[in-house]
């Protein structure tokens, strides 16, 4: 009791005792209260919330899903219809995770696609956009795992394909397929496994994920127009504005995903994956999830074994480098005429790759399909680096207040 | 703020605004909580038919009911006049026989001592039936009598009587 007196910053007397010891509450005052924001953000920016809320869901559904799931293969596919027709509201903690994991994907491709339009990813947020790329491959790990589980003809068919994607690779491949799956084929160590893996990944995206924030909020967010904030008049604080703003998304979110959950919960899965895995007979067209199509249709557009593992392997990786491939000092593609158009373009191809990769690969979809992989690897290694020999972008705006100045004349 | 004249409006909405959140909250988490009740499949085991024919007098045998353990003995005539006879102001548990029993030389138990979990001894001829010619928890030592009522030990209460109902003579169904 004889100590120096403790500072009081806080009315609340626990809140000092907390402070003093851990000072968490100035910590949160500062990330998520008087945190400033620019002041032209638009709903593009709340897709950041929106993940990580969906992330916290999909945990927790997770777990309780797994408090009724059996890992393995004679009973994993039982298991799940049990989860489906007797555990109590079994078939909603269900349609929650597996269309929670579609919504995942939808929400974290608009914050991938919203941080390339405005040149998120530029100096001085790289670091922010490398993790973010490496959340975005522990999404697609953690899903494909999770895919497997239900023990359907497309988890079974779906974990063999992609487990012998490894088997492309020179001298090593077949051992370590081997390895991976811990047998010959997919098989009772393989669901094992990951299962185990499948629920631990994402406390490790969560992780991430902390990092990114924490990255994020050391230089501020990026805005429309990709100017950097000159004063404090071209923000507002975090608290009320943007928490309010983000409420308010998260809750027309919550309206839509619903929706889709209690009407149309198998809109976006597989039929076949009812059917419980047969090692002896494969499904007549076989497609992975839609949200990695665009990939797989880049896999399937090349003609060599090898190649195909490499260019969609190299799709994903290429993103890594996105910062130091565009060489334009202008951030937001709202002041970059032509590379606007390209970039829209892009995401035009990404969705068409995406289509492609869930029709049969054959004919007119396969010459699509190689189409598109052409523009999505020229757009980053010619169109990016090289279009600021030509493209003149318009005159940035002094501050981000002069935006809404120029407005009322 | 100063200028919020309308404090009353302010304070509705606020307090309208958490309502609704909280009661949303509490919707949601509601389904989760429910799903780690036991399941439909887990419920329709919830009953067990036994056919007692073969038991002799004097002898219990052992069922599993939802997963646990059901003591039913046929009792002899001493058992079932001991356990008539006692003095309810000796028991920690007052309950009279007749209302533990259906018929009188039959008696079902939930073999769980009411103490912390154990199965009590006492099924078997060989086994110790406690100083009440009932059953003995071997973990802390709580001794039952012949209708199944704590005597002397830590146990709070009797083993606990489950529901049953004799489908005919031979025939029991627990549950």
């Amino acid at each position: 009791m004889s100590g120096p007196a403790e500072p009081k910053k806080y009315k609340n007397p626990v809140l000092n005792w907390i402070e003093f010891r851990l000072p968490i509450i100035s910590y949160f005052e500062r990330e998520y209260g008087d945190y400033p924001m620019p002041k032209n953000c638009n709903y593009f920016w709340s897709f950041g919330a929106l993940a990580t809320i969906i992330l916290v869901v999909m945990i927790v559904s997770g777990i309780f899903l797994a408090m009724n799931y059996t890992p393995h293969t004679d009973m994993a596919f039982d298991s799940v219809e049990r989860i489906m027709r007797d555990v109590n509201y079994g078939w909603l903690l269900r349609y929650i995770h597996s269309n929670g994991a579609a919504f995942f994907f939808i929400v974290i491709y608009i914050h991938i696609l919203r941080g390339m339009y405005y040149g998120s990813y530029k100096y001085p947020r790289e670091l922010n956009w490398i993790l973010g790329v490496f959340i975005y491959l522990l999404m697609m790990a953690t899903s494909f795992l999770g895919y497997t589980l239900p023990w359907g003809q497309m988890s079974y068919w779906g974990a063999t394909v992609i487990t012998n994607l490894f088997s492309a690779i020179p001298i090593i491949g077949e051992g370590l397929k081997t390895w991976l799956l811990g047998d010959y084929t997919v098989g009772n160590a393989t669901l094992n496994r990951f299962f185990a893996l499948h629920y631990v990944l994402p406390f490790v995206i969560f992780g991430v994920v902390a990092l990114h924030v924490a990255a994020v909020h050391v230089h501020g967010s990026n805005n429309p127009a990709g100017i950097d904030i000159k004063s404090k008049g071209d923000t507002v604080t975090f608290f009320p504005y943007m928490l309010f703003k983000d409420a308010l998304a998260v809750c027309a979110f919550g309206v839509l995903i619903s929706a889709v959950i209690f009407f149309g919960p198998n809109l976006m899965a597989e039929v076949d994956n009812y059917i419980p895995a047969d090692p002896l007979v494969t499904p007549a067209h076989i497609v992975p999830n839609w949200y990695l199509a665009p990939f797989y249709a880049i896999l399937r557009a090349v003609p060599d074994k090898l190649g195909g593992v490499l260019l969609m392997f190299g799709a994903i990786a290429i993103l890594f480098f996105l910062p130091w491939l565009d060489r334009s000092k202008v951030r937001s593609c709202n002041y970059r005429p032509m590379y606007k158009w390209f970039m829209m373009l892009f995401f035009v191809n990404f969705f068409i790759l995406g289509y492609v990769g869930l029709k049969p690969a054959e004919g007119l979809y396969l010459l699509i399909a190689r189409l598109g992989l052409i523009y999505y690897f020229g757009f980053f290694l010619i169109i990016t680096p090289f279009i600021n020999w030509i493209e003149k972008p318009k005159t940035l705006p002094a501050s981000i207040s002069d935006i809404y100045l120029g407005m009322n004349k | 703020m100063a200028e919020v004249k309308n404090n009353k409006r302010r304070s509705f909405l606020q307090l309208s605004t958490i309502s609704l959140g909280a009661v949303g909250t509490a919707a949601f988490i509601w389904p989760f909580l429910k799903s780690m009740n036991p399941a439909e499949d887990t419920l329709a085991l919830g009953s067990t038919e036994v056919n007692i024919a073969d038991i002799e007098e004097g002898q219990g045998i052992t069922v599993k009911w939802r997963g646990k353990p059901v003591f039913i003995r046929k009792r002899t005539q001493q058992e079932i006049t001991e356990a008539k006879t006692v003095n309810l102001e000796d028991l920690k548990d007052p309950a009279i026989d007749d209302d533990r029993v259906k018929k009188d030389e039959w008696l079902v138990l939930v073999g769980i001592c009411t103490h912390l979990g154990c199965v009590p001894l006492g099924q078997k001829i060989t086994d110790m039936k406690g100083e009440y010619n009932g059953w003995y928890c071997p973990c802390h030592g709580s001794h039952y009598d012949s209708s199944g009522r704590i005597r002397k030990g830590p146990a709070p209460t009797n083993l606990a009587v489950p529901p049953y109902k004799f489908i005919n003579d031979t025939t029991i169904k627990i549950g």
